[in-house]
């Protein structure tokens, strides 16, 4: 098992109820991670343009988890 | 000196365009993206941007940085605001200056549409039926979709 800090932004934050958790996890990729946090978390909705970075790098969701990743879970961006 | 910056101000849109200024150019262009007052038939009332600075900052001087390598300019800003924003204000201002306008034109729009595509910044209207929603996430299934978007995922039993 990895542990991993999961952040959460925007309309995640909102659907969550929080700006960061720990989780215990097996999840191989930052995709298999989101899909157990959607089992945590009812709210969580899987948006297609999501977007996730890892340790502060913008990753693909096939990327592998580590453990000590900070793991940031990043709902369609709307800037401009 | 940081290009690509966020600020919880009114952006100072002289001090932007002079910051530009360059005397081996012959042309500027300036885009600004300001809060409008509407969106998909709802009246808008105010909006705020929530921004993630760490990697905005990081990816927007990327940006900047794909645009001076793609085109033949010599200057290239961004500035993108954070927080609470009333109706008009300039949300973002980019700005370029080359030596001919062409390359000045599509360098703008190149930082532009990568800005909104790219960048951890999320914007929230609030409406004028007292409601509030957080944009692009009431269509997400026809959103624009990038190369890292997230794959098809159904929940996890337990």
């Amino acid at each position: 098992m990895k542990r991993v800090t999961v952040k959460w932004f925007a309309a995640y934050r909102e659907a969550t109820g929080t700006a960061a958790e720990a989780a215990e996890t097996a999840a191989a990729t930052a995709a298999d991670l989101f899909a157990e946090m959607m089992s945590r978390h009812r709210q969580l909705a899987a948006f297609s343009g999501a977007m996730v970075a890892i340790n502060d790098e913008m990753v693909d969701w096939t990327s592998p988890l580590a453990d000590g990743d900070q793991v940031l879970f990043f709902p369609p961006v709307a800037g401009g | 000196m940081n290009e690509f910056t966020i600020s919880s101000q009114t952006i100072d849109l002289p001090a932007f365009r002079a910051s530009l200024a360059d005397a081996s150019c012959g042309a500027c262009v300036v885009f600004e993206g300001w809060v409008r007052n509407h969106n998909e038939g709802r009246a808008v009332m105010h909006l705020a941007y929530e921004v993630y600075a760490p990697l905005a900052l990081k990816e927007g001087e990327t940006i900047l940085r794909e645009a001076l390598q793609r085109f033949d300019i010599s200057q290239a800003r961004a500035i993108h605001r954070q927080g609470e924003l009333a109706m008009a204000e300039p949300a973002v201002v980019v700005g370029v200056s080359s030596a001919h306008r062409d390359a000045a034109f599509n360098a703008c729009r190149y930082i532009i549409d990568e800005i909104k595509h790219r960048l951890p910044i999320w914007k929230k209207e609030y409406y004028a039926d007292g409601t509030a929603e957080w944009v692009n996430c009431r269509h997400c299934a026809t959103s624009h979709s990038h190369a890292k978007t997230l794959p098809e995922i159904k929940a996890q039993t337990p």
